[in-house]
């Protein structure tokens, strides 16, 4: 581990992507193959056909990640501020807006993301913080009130309101993840970002794995048959102990990435559980890869993690380092 | 490339980027046949909807149907319609002698596509309105021509009638089986059972 700590940060991140898609091509090629096998099994081989299509979202996100920290500070924020939007999109889509609501949703979409996003880009870590808890949060109601439609106006305002918060707001601290510089570890934010999106994912895959196994008693039945308190222990387990297997290329110490790691990603599996109770809320029971009525492809359900945990391990970090 | 057909390819991303535009095929794959896709009509988006769910290269052929007093008043609005969308135009204000439908037909024996709205108006409802009598008399003058029924989802969110600024929504458009005009049909029968079409399209309901 010393040696990996004494390399540079460019040495360091490209090691990572390296390992990162050569690990993926591996799994890749182990699925295909499998999926190659002739088998009476139908419900395995839907299992199969399932593995390969979230295999398939991982690659995109890896290239775009990999495009992100490829192409520098500017580029990524755009990169992120586009899947805001696009999440942003599907969310509202997914609740029931009125007339009303038109333009408090214009300015959600068209004043609120883009503001976000250019506090986020020019380092105004203080202003990023509480432009959208405080200023949107005022402005949104009142956009709302002037819309003269008392209809369920407190349930409208909210579902704007959370949904700004979700999809911009949480999102937003991965480019900020990304600008953020700690004192003697200039340009170790591109790797801040691929850590916690490791973490979260390494945890989302050991939940779901101990889901499988364990066979507990699901902890809210109603929003998720595979949500259970064991899984989500081991699943935030697993992502503080990828944590501590990446903490040579972070300014923690090894037990700080340890805990950074776990908080990081049970925040993000209860990100995903909070998901499935909206699914379950507007109706939709399958998000994943499969079109509804409206074309909501699920990239929602894949980002969410990441909104639930950018902002916890963001503030967390800032906080406890004091930058 | 010309700059009305770089203003359509800008459109055309722009509704994608805005709605998804998804076009989803049921019953009749996008093919370069003669046909009028009919379509319920909720807002001033759906004819560019329905437009950007096209393949690029079944746009130049189908052309839409604009108001001639409301589409030519200015420059820009003439210049939209008549340039990038090659749209018919059609006189709201009927003369004695005038048949109303004359501009569509001439644009069907040019072998041009059209799509419709044959409620005649957008609304709000969510369900259409009964159909106007256009279509029963185009399909009785041209039984050549493939009738598509179309249902657009959702774009009465991205635009309510008297906005101007668009709010990104996901919206779909299917396109059904072809609905052809039986040999000694009704009128109100063929038009009723076109409107079904339409309305079979909307998922879920």
């Amino acid at each position: 581990m010393g040696a990996l700590r004494r390399l540079t940060v460019e040495q360091q991140v490209g090691l990572l992507f390296v390992t990162l898609f050569g690990l993926l091509a591996l799994v890749t090629i182990v699925a295909v193959l499998r999926a190659l096998r002739d088998d009476t099994d139908a419900e395995a081989a839907a299992a199969r056909r399932a593995i390969l299509h979230d295999l398939r979202a991982v690659w995109v996100g890896a290239v775009l990640f990999w495009i992100a920290w490829a192409s520098g500070a500017f580029v990524a924020t755009l990169l992120f501020a586009l899947v805001s939007f696009i999440a942003l999109r599907e969310f509202i889509t997914l609740t029931h807006t009125r007339r009303g609501d038109h333009r408090s949703l214009i300015a959600a979409f068209f004043v609120v993301l883009p503001v976000q996003y250019v506090l986020a880009g020019s380092r105004s870590f203080n202003l990023f913080s509480v432009f959208i808890p405080v200023y949107a949060f005022a402005a949104l109601p009142i956009l709302g009130a002037l819309g003269n439609d008392p209809t369920r106006f407190l349930e409208r305002t909210a579902k704007i309101q959370w949904g700004t918060m979700v999809c911009v707001y949480g999102m937003s601290h991965a480019p900020a993840l990304l600008l953020l510089d700690f004192p003697r570890h200039e340009g170790r934010g591109a790797f801040l970002v691929l850590f916690l999106v490791l973490v979260v994912a390494a945890a989302q895959v050991a939940q779901h794995a101990a889901g499988k196994r364990l066979r507990a008693l699901p902890a809210a039945r109603q929003i998720s048959r595979s949500f259970t308190w064991q899984a989500w222990g081991l699943g935030a387990l697993a992502g503080g102990f990828v944590g501590l297997l990446l903490y040579w290329a972070t300014p923690f110490k090894a037990g700080q990435a340890l805990f950074m790691g776990f908080a990081a990603s049970g925040a993000g599996t209860l990100g995903e559980l909070v998901m499935n109770a909206l699914k379950r809320d507007a109706g939709v029971r399958h998000w994943g890869g499969r079109p509804t009525v409206t074309g909501a492809v699920g990239l929602l359900d894949r980002v969410a993690p990441l909104c639930f945990a950018a902002p916890v391990f963001f503030h967390s970090v800032r906080w406890y380092f004091g930058v | 490339m010309t700059l009305p057909e770089a203003t359509g390819l800008l459109l055309a991303f722009v509704a994608r980027l805005i709605t998804g535009a998804q076009g989803h095929w049921q019953g009749s794959p996008p093919k370069a046949e003669q046909r009028i896709y009919f379509a319920n009509h909720q807002s001033h988006f759906d004819w560019v909807l329905i437009w950007a769910a096209l393949p690029r290269d079944l746009r130049a052929a189908t052309r839409p149907i604009a108001a001639r007093d409301y589409w030519t008043a200015t420059p820009f609005k003439r210049w939209l319609t008549s340039e990038v969308f090659n749209a018919v135009y059609v006189s709201r204000q009927r003369a004695q002698d005038e048949d109303p439908l004359e501009p569509l037909a001439e644009t069907l024996r040019h072998g041009d596509s059209l799509v419709i709205f044959p409620e005649g108006t957008r609304s709000s409802k969510g369900v259409p309105q009964p159909f106007k009598a256009g279509l029963y008399h185009l399909a009785e003058q041209f039984p050549d021509v493939t009738l598509i029924p179309t249902w657009i989802d959702n774009v009465q969110r991205v635009m309510p009638k008297g906005e101007v600024v668009p709010v990104p929504i996901l919206c779909s458009v299917t396109f059904g089986a072809p609905v052809a005009l039986q040999p000694g049909e009704d009128k109100a029968a063929f038009l009723e059972r076109a409107r079904a079409a339409v309305l079979a399209l909307r998922r879920g309901g």
